[in-house]
């Protein structure tokens, strides 16, 4: 298991599980992202200004993490990920998240950390299904096609 | 401070603390989530299950965390008029078709939402064009929901119908 981080990987976890609990103490609200952005548009008054917030305060942290896991962490590279996929494939496959997400009302953060933490039925079937589905779909494009 | 600015002060804060977390754990990186959603790399030694931990981690503190306003009595969150979350208890064929479809959109991508956006900004290439289908996706979705059942959605309120997407 060359590429496994275990430490730098539970402490992440630990952290976006920290941020589900601010979000859900203060704002009263559960941190599933696909429902943050989902409900963004339409407009509601009052509903869409924590939403905007949250998701701009998304990569920010994320460059903060970037820059500062590398020297906290040994396992953490210090380079940038690499996007190796086409215009038209990130587009494909962004809309097929964006609809899955939304009829299935939820993705890895609301049925995966929220859900499977309130021991959701639900978010149990949620998970198995799309955990199966993704790892079916990487199967035949790696070892397949 | 009035609760609207600690609401989006604490906004910020958990969207930070969130990209952080992603970040360190490396979930900002596809090549990392595809290593992990490979299990024909299992024999060979080079499965990655860098991503069941941070699940794990995740979840260790929002059982918790999102059992504390019980446990400490709040009536409502520090911030906001009500804890807002779904009323949905059913596993009905939406839930299994839209997982099944957002799998597959991840598995190809190595993307899911919070990843996606986190990287705007970040990485070099092309994500927002991920990000921006993602929001066109959900909002068409959206919309087909609605005409699809409108009982449902026209008879809970603003919030609720928001929050019924976990």
């Amino acid at each position: 298991m060359q590429n496994f981080t275990p430490l730098s990987a539970t402490v992440g976890g630990l952290l976006i599980g920290l941020a589900t609990t601010i979000l859900w103490l203060v704002n009263g609200r559960t941190a599933g992202i696909s429902n943050i952005a989902g409900g963004i548009y339409p407009v509601r008054r009052g509903d869409e200004l924590w939403r905007f917030v949250f998701l701009v305060a998304l990569p920010v942290g994320a460059w903060l993490g970037f820059v500062a896991a590398p020297s906290i962490f040994a396992e953490v590279p210090r380079t940038l990920p690499v996007i190796t996929l086409s215009p038209a494939w990130l587009v494909g496959t962004g809309l097929l998240v964006g609809i899955g997400t939304r009829v299935g009302r939820g993705c890895t953060s609301g049925h995966g950390i929220c859900g499977l933490s309130r021991l959701s039925v639900r978010s149990f079937v949620a998970v198995g299904t799309f955990m199966v589905a993704a790892m079916i779909a990487v199967f035949i494009v790696r070892h397949v096609v | 401070m009035s609760d609207t600015r600690i609401a989006l002060v604490s906004a910020a804060v958990s969207g930070i603390l969130f990209g952080f977390g992603l970040s360190v754990a490396r979930m900002t990186d596809p090549q990392k989530i595809w290593n992990f959603l490979d299990l024909g790399a299992i024999p060979s030694g080079r499965w990655d299950p860098s991503l069941a931990f941070v699940m794990i981690g995740g979840i260790i503190v929002a059982f918790f965390g999102l059992r504390l306003d019980r446990w400490l009595g709040l009536a409502k969150p520090i911030a906001a008029a009500a804890f807002i979350k779904t009323s949905r208890t059913r596993v009905d064929a939406p839930l299994l078709i839209g997982a099944a479809i957002f799998g597959v959109g991840w598995g190809l991508s190595g993307f899911c939402p919070g990843p996606a956006i986190a990287d705007l900004g970040l990485v070099p290439g092309d994500v927002y064009l991920f990000v921006i289908a993602l929001f066109v996706g959900s909002w068409v979705a959206g919309q087909f929901l609605e005409w699809s059942e409108p009982s449902r959605t026209s008879n809970t309120t603003n919030a609720a119908a928001t929050t019924s997407a976990l």
